[in-house]
């Protein structure tokens, strides 16, 4: 990862110098991203700056970098990753090259192709692109959304960043909380399309490129998720062609996303997604191979075990570190900065804490198994909106809603009648089985419960805006999607929401960045996406069999008790129940009565209760304990940003 | 201890543990916690907990039912048959 910043003004009249100050103020927000060097572009209508993290072309690739014309200038961040191929490419239509750099190359596919340039990408990349000769900024940002990009519309300027931080001294006014980013993440842990959790500041959404001059801004959609209208849509291919097809989509990816000049290590979780990984990653290298995972204390959330596993069978170097509670309330302020949001669990902490390891051990570039639950069916809410589909059939049967409690054996249930119970909490909008967001109601309901420390003051607001958060999640959807099957709804939502929001950001670019270290994430390859996406739902989930091609896939590389291991969701240590840490000054401080009520936005007396509670001998229930960690890190990001 | 003072300290309990709030007017003594929200799976756990730690009152596999557990009347009326008169 690197850094990026800018601003953009159509009228031009930017003088250097002060133009100059305020980039090196923004750079220097973001250095983390960054620290291997710096480089600055300024003229009349456009300053640039950028913060590098030398991994391709570690001599050759400074930015901002421009074309020889000097008409066009880029500042990036991310990789290209297939740039080999796209170079030769473009020499052979007779561009020449003065790097070994994947800057270079996006220069000349604007040149070539215009603002169909990003289709021709391979990669994971936020890039700020300026037109000399056009007049025109164009800001681009991935398909999924691991790269970071934010901006500010004034009506002088415009500006943009790779973080919120780094973009805030060129915005003329403090920031402020925005009441229905709050409510979103109340509700969905994420904010939604474009905005942020303050006003005013947006994001370039994942696969959309914006085109910014004198005439105002243009948004272009160049590339999203879609899926079979009908069935016989669906790659009918037999179930072995299809696993060998992952199996090459899979290969291609990895392979690709080990290209860098500096040595490439993986995080390995000791599930199923990251351990294919590293086999695979093994199978393409000489080297020991490096890996990086967490445990806990806390024997309930720690997978040691499984890692070891995977660590003796592949022969790796292996390094981990244990977290434990008291590092959870210890590093929560400081990972706020990094998030710049709201979270209402703690497990960004100990994904800083891992890319800290990774950095430590001198390693820039890890390869995670993110994404490979959404693009390929692996998370317990497909399989709980499959039996809520199946339950809506037949409203009235007296097993079908049973089987959620199958699915979610862990969930603590009263042992007498626990059907009321069951069809409370997941027969929500059972006699609508065809909105378009059915599957994510019940975790939306559940996570809403935090709604209930909101102020007055906030919920009066929130009624006059009279924008609620499912007509949101309706304008997400492209009209189409109502020919899609309930499962194919369902990972949209989920890789448009939590995943490009929450996963990808608060948890990943944000905690890796963080400690200068970058991820890549061969499941979001777009080719495997594109591949994944036309599949029948049945061929990813089979009965209730989670991720069913890939773990016919992993038989060929790992043995059966990893490859046939049932998915562990990756949970951290709550803040609750870290009391002792709750009950020291410094966080305690960030909820006090009087600092509450100066914020406005949640009801004192009820937080207090609620921390009075948390103080208790009881442990908060996982609603409770949402609650509490949105609260707290609510206030932290205002105490830091407003 | 009689209905009349178990009634105040389960209204006490369920106010303050699961509304947050000391305001007697947001429940009711036949509000639904199902309903209502005020309590899911995992609050009547905690519920069956505290019925067992402040009225020394164990309630069965057989028992756990929304009849027995969802106001404050119906928990009331279970506990004046599970209290010796």
């Amino acid at each position: 990862m690197c850094g990026i910043a800018g601003i953009f003004s159509a009228k031009g009249g930017l003088q250097q110098t002060p133009t100059l100050q305020l980039l090196g103020v923004m750079a220097d927000a973001i250095k983390h991203r960054g620290p291997d060097g710096e480089g600055f572009y300024t003229d009349e209508h456009v300053g640039f700056a950028h913060r590098r993290l030398s991994i391709i072309d570690l001599a050759g690739g400074a930015q901002p970098m421009q074309t020889p014309d000097g008409n066009l200038w880029i500042t990036f961040n991310g990789e290209i990753f297939n740039f080999i191929e796209l170079r030769a490419k473009l020499i052979a239509k007779g561009y020449a090259f003065i790097s070994q750099s994947d800057t270079e190359v996006i220069l000349h596919l604007y040149r070539e192709y215009g603002l169909d340039f990003p289709n021709h990408l391979n990669g994971q990349f936020a890039i700020g692109l300026w037109d000399k000769k056009e007049k025109t900024l164009v800001l681009v940002r991935d398909r999924v959304g691991v790269c970071p990009l934010f901006y500010y519309s004034g009506s002088a300027t415009f500006s943009f960043a790779s973080e919120i931080k780094a973009l805030k001294p060129s915005v003329p006014n403090k920031l402020e909380i925005d009441s229905q980013s709050l409510d979103a993440i109340f509700t969905g842990w994420t904010c939604i399309t474009h905005s942020t959790i303050f006003k005013n500041i947006f994001q370039v959404e994942p696969g959309c490129l914006l085109v910014i001059n004198q005439a105002g801004i243009t948004e272009k959609k160049y590339w999203d998720l879609k899926f079979p209208a009908q069935p016989e849509q669906y790659d009918q291919r037999s179930e072995s062609a299809l696993v060998e097809e992952l199996h090459e989509h899979l290969l291609a990816a990895t392979k690709l996303r080990l290209r860098s000049d500096v040595p490439v290590g993986a995080y390995l979780s000791g599930g199923l997604d990251s351990s294919i990984l590293v086999a695979l990653m093994h199978t393409q290298t000489n080297a020991r191979l490096r890996t990086f995972s967490l445990g806990f204390t806390d024997g309930a959330l720690d997978e040691t075990f499984f890692q070891q596993k995977v660590v003796t069978f592949l022969g790796t170097q292996h390094s981990s570190i244990q977290v434990d509670y008291a590092q959870i309330a210890q590093d929560l302020v400081r990972t706020i900065w990094h998030t710049e949001s709201p979270i209402l669990r703690t497990a960004p902490i100990p994904m800083g804490i891992l890319s800290k390891l990774a950095h430590d051990q001198s390693c820039k570039v890890v390869l995670t198994g993110e994404g490979a639950d959404e693009v390929l069916g692996g998370y317990d809410i497909f399989k709980e909106a499959k039996v809520r589909q199946f339950w809506a059939k037949n409203p009235d049967s007296t097993f079908r809603h049973l089987l959620l409690n199958r699915l979610y054996p862990y969930m603590e249930l009263p042992k007498g009648d626990a059907s009321a119970y069951l069809k409370n909490f997941f027969g929500i909008a059972l006699d609508r089985p065809a909105l378009l967001w059915h599957s994510h109601l019940p975790r939306w309901q559940a996570t809403s419960k935090a709604k209930m420390f909101f102020s007055e003051a906030l919920n009066t607001q929130l009624r006059e805006q009279k924008k609620s958060y499912e007509i949101k999640i309706a304008a997400l959807f492209p009209s189409e999607a109502v020919s899609w099957h309930s499962f194919h709804r369902a990972q949209y939502l989920e890789i448009k929401t939590l995943m490009s929001g929450y996963l990808l950001n608060s948890q990943g670019d944000r905690m890796l960045a963080r400690n200068s270290v970058e991820g890549r994430f061969p499941y979001l390859d777009h080719n495997l996406i594109e591949f994944a996406n036309r599949l029948p739902p049945k061929i990813k989930m089979k009965a209730m069999r989670e991720k069913n091609i890939l773990r016919k896939m992993a038989q060929r590389y790992l043995p059966p008790e990893i490859g046939q291991r049932h998915k562990q969701p990756y949970r951290a240590p709550n803040v609750s129940a870290s009391q002792g840490s709750l009950l020291g000054d410094e966080l305690s401080d960030y909820i006090s009565e009087a600092r509450l009520n100066h914020v406005g936005l949640f009801d004192a007396k009820k937080v207090n209760l609620l921390l009075k509670k948390a103080r208790g001998e009881r442990p908060l229930n996982t609603a409770e304990s949402q609650a509490l960690t949105g609260i707290l890190t609510t206030q932290i990001l205002h105490h830091q940003f407003c | 201890m009689n209905l009349d003072e178990a009634r105040q300290k389960l209204r006490h309990f369920i106010l303050e543990n699961y509304l947050f709030t000391d305001d007697e007017s947001a429940l009711k003594d036949d509000d639904s916690f199902l309903e209502g929200g005020v309590l899911d799976s995992m609050g009547i756990l905690e519920l069956i907990e505290y019925l067992d730690e402040g009225f020394g009152i164990k309630v069965e596999g057989d028992e756990l039912v929304p009849d027995n557990l969802d106001s404050i009347n119906s928990l009331i009326k279970f506990m004046s048959k599970k209290i010796p008169a």
